[in-house]
């Protein structure tokens, strides 16, 4: 047996960390503005936040699409300053990985930090800690466990995306050929035996990794001692 | 000093406070639950920013109309009764947390307060496998480390029970005699205000009722009843002079030696007495053939009889004054009146150990 065209894997992988990581950077403070907020803006932007996990993937693609094509305003911006169009490339795909994980990330965190509550943030304030050491001395450590529950399922689930891809990336073999389409395309090629050999990879690497985070949870009840 | 003109106001509840309370010693502020201590506490600290009003400390004003100094730029500590230590950090890292966030202030060292507490043998503990006492040591310990302008402490043994109280409130004293950071202390615990405070400040509904040194408000027989009148009793200082053979010490007071069970101190300290106005009996004669050790002469300088069939007689004795409960009708069985001069007459057994504490230094 030949092993299938592993790049879709490669780029798979390369599409989460990178989605992730710029997530985690970005939903970090969202989640916690949403934690700390009193505004009454809060319920539109949790709604927001939620809509890509009951919306067909399709439909934020197609809106995506029809965002990232150079006829449009944002799109021909991005064309003048990058040189590039966002539709059918890498960083296209990226911007709409980013949206379709998003909830993944924020839900996780914000729940993490509303249920550290005020208490421990006041006791630090009264430590003579201002707000930003009071979040990355208190409250992110307090938080890991939401931090690595966000991490692993923005990962993850980036890793499954097949519908916005499709309407946004397309297939280009290296750049937006992602293991979802390629097991796709193998499939509607009747090329059973690479799509297998793929769907396998992705079912076992998403069972182990989430099989290593519930286990850590549960090395780690409450957070506190090692 | 730290003055105060505070207004908070809630639905059914509103805090209006117009104080000055001083930069010294420890002010007890005691009330009932739901008086608004708590509150006040957290006003003061900057931790309920509804609060109007002013606030300074000296000469820095911390909140005045749109002026508001963040909590964590007040320089104040803040003890909660829930302790509030830091989970994911051993005690050593909680107290690290305070002392590198003070820096180059002046205060007590880190080992200063790993000393008076008593801290080194839980440093490397996380808080979840400290006793409550223990945790409270080390949340105490941690607040100093701050180099706190002010302590402050809501209820901070309030989820101790007797025995792990007696055990901390000894380190309360040192911290408050040797390293002299003033303190603002909540309580509805009147024996752990008698014991500790040096100044008390009585709150109902949101409201200072009284404030004044301790040693006077205790023996008013006009503010008792606000204490409660089963708690009444006045606090009085002694030095211990000797250890008997029979298990009593003698104590020298400005009235005269008297006599109490064991006291744990060295011989020549300065201590504080809490005398419950129920344990003290009067009589006009000095009397005999009587199993209390403790007859002291005394002068009446004030007599408050309420509805009930209770009196309050205050007494002068040496230069303190105590407070006796009695019945009206024994106070005029026996003509009690101000100027009358008669004997005060303690049980020895009856003053608790909870009720003897450490002297604070004398006001400057």
């Amino acid at each position: 047996m030949t092993l299938p065209d592993l790049g879709p894997l490669w780029l798979t992988l390369h599409l989460a960390a990178i989605t992730t990581g710029l997530l985690l950077l970005l939903g970090t403070p969202l989640a916690w503005w949403l934690a700390q907020t009193k505004s009454r803006a809060k319920p539109i932007i949790e709604a927001l936040t939620a809509l890509p996990l009951v919306l067909p993937p399709t439909v934020l693609g197609f809106y995506l699409l029809v965002l990232f094509s150079p006829n449009s305003t944002f799109g021909a911006f991005w064309v003048q300053v990058t040189g590039e169009t966002l539709t059918f490339s890498f960083t296209g795909l990226v911007i709409a990985s980013m949206l379709y994980s998003l909830p993944f990330t924020v839900q996780p965190l914000q729940s993490a930090f509303e249920s550290i509550g005020p208490k421990p943030l006041e006791a630090a304030a009264m430590l003579r800690a201002s707000p930003f050491d009071r979040f990355a001395t208190v409250a992110a450590p307090m938080a890991k466990r939401g931090f690595l529950t966000a991490t692993v399922l923005s990962f993850t689930h980036t890793l499954g995306e097949f519908g916005v891809v499709l309407m946004v990336g397309g297939n280009i073999p290296g750049k937006t050929k992602v293991i979802s389409i390629a097991i796709y395309e193998h499939v509607e090629t009747i090329n059973y035996a690479d799509a297998h050999v793929l769907s396998a990879i992705l079912l076992v690497f998403s069972f182990v990794t989430l099989l290593l985070v519930y286990s850590l949870n549960r090395q780690f009840p409450t957070g506190g001692r090692p | 000093m730290l003055s105060l003109d505070v207004t908070l106001a809630y639905p059914n509840f509103t805090l209006a406070i117009r104080e000055t309370i001083p930069a010294s010693g420890l002010t007890a502020l005691f009330g009932r639950s739901g008086s608004g201590k708590s509150t006040l506490l957290r006003v003061i600290a900057g931790l309920d920013p509804r609060a109007t009003g002013r606030i300074a400390w000296n000469d820095t004003v911390w909140q005045d109309g749109p002026q508001f100094t963040p909590p964590h730029k007040r320089g104040l500590g803040y003890v909660f009764q829930d302790t509030r230590l830091f989970p994911h950090l051993t005690v050593a890292k909680n107290l690290a947390y305070a002392d590198t966030r003070a820096r180059g202030l002046p205060g007590p060292s880190l080992g200063d307060i790993i000393t008076a507490l008593d801290l080194a043998p839980l440093l490397s503990r996380y808080p979840s496998t400290l006793s409550g006492g223990e945790q409270s040591r080390a949340a105490i310990g941690r607040a100093m480390l701050t180099r706190p302008e002010m302590l402050l402490m809501d209820e901070p043994f309030a989820a101790l029970d007797a025995a792990r109280k007696a055990e901390i409130l000894p380190y309360l004293e040192r911290l408050r005699d040797q390293i002299g950071t003033p303190i603002l202390y909540v309580s509805h615990n009147m024996a752990e205000v008698a014991r500790l405070a040096t100044n008390l400040m009585l709150i109902d509904a949101g409201r200072i009722t009284h404030h004044g040194p301790i040693e006077a408000l205790l023996s008013d027989p006009n503010v008792a009843p606000a204490l409660g009148l089963r708690e009444a009793g006045s606090v009085i200082e002694a030095i211990l002079t000797r250890h008997e053979d029979d298990g009593l010490s003698q104590l020298a007071t400005s009235a005269g030696a008297l006599l109490l069970p064991h006291v744990n101190a060295a011989l020549g300290s300065r201590i504080r007495i809490r005398i419950l106005a129920q344990d003290v009996m009067l009589s006009r004669s000095r009397p005999t053939g009587l199993s209390a050790l403790n007859i002291l002469p005394a002068t009446v300088t004030d007599l408050r009889t309420g509805d009930g069939p209770g009196a309050l007689v205050q007494l002068q004795i040496g230069t303190d004054r105590i407070l006796a409960r009695i019945t009206r009708r024994s106070a005029t069985a026996l003509d009690l009146r101000a100027g009358v001069d008669c004997f005060a007459i303690l049980k020895s057994v009856s003053v608790a150990q909870g009720n003897i504490g450490a002297m604070p230094p004398r006001a400057l």
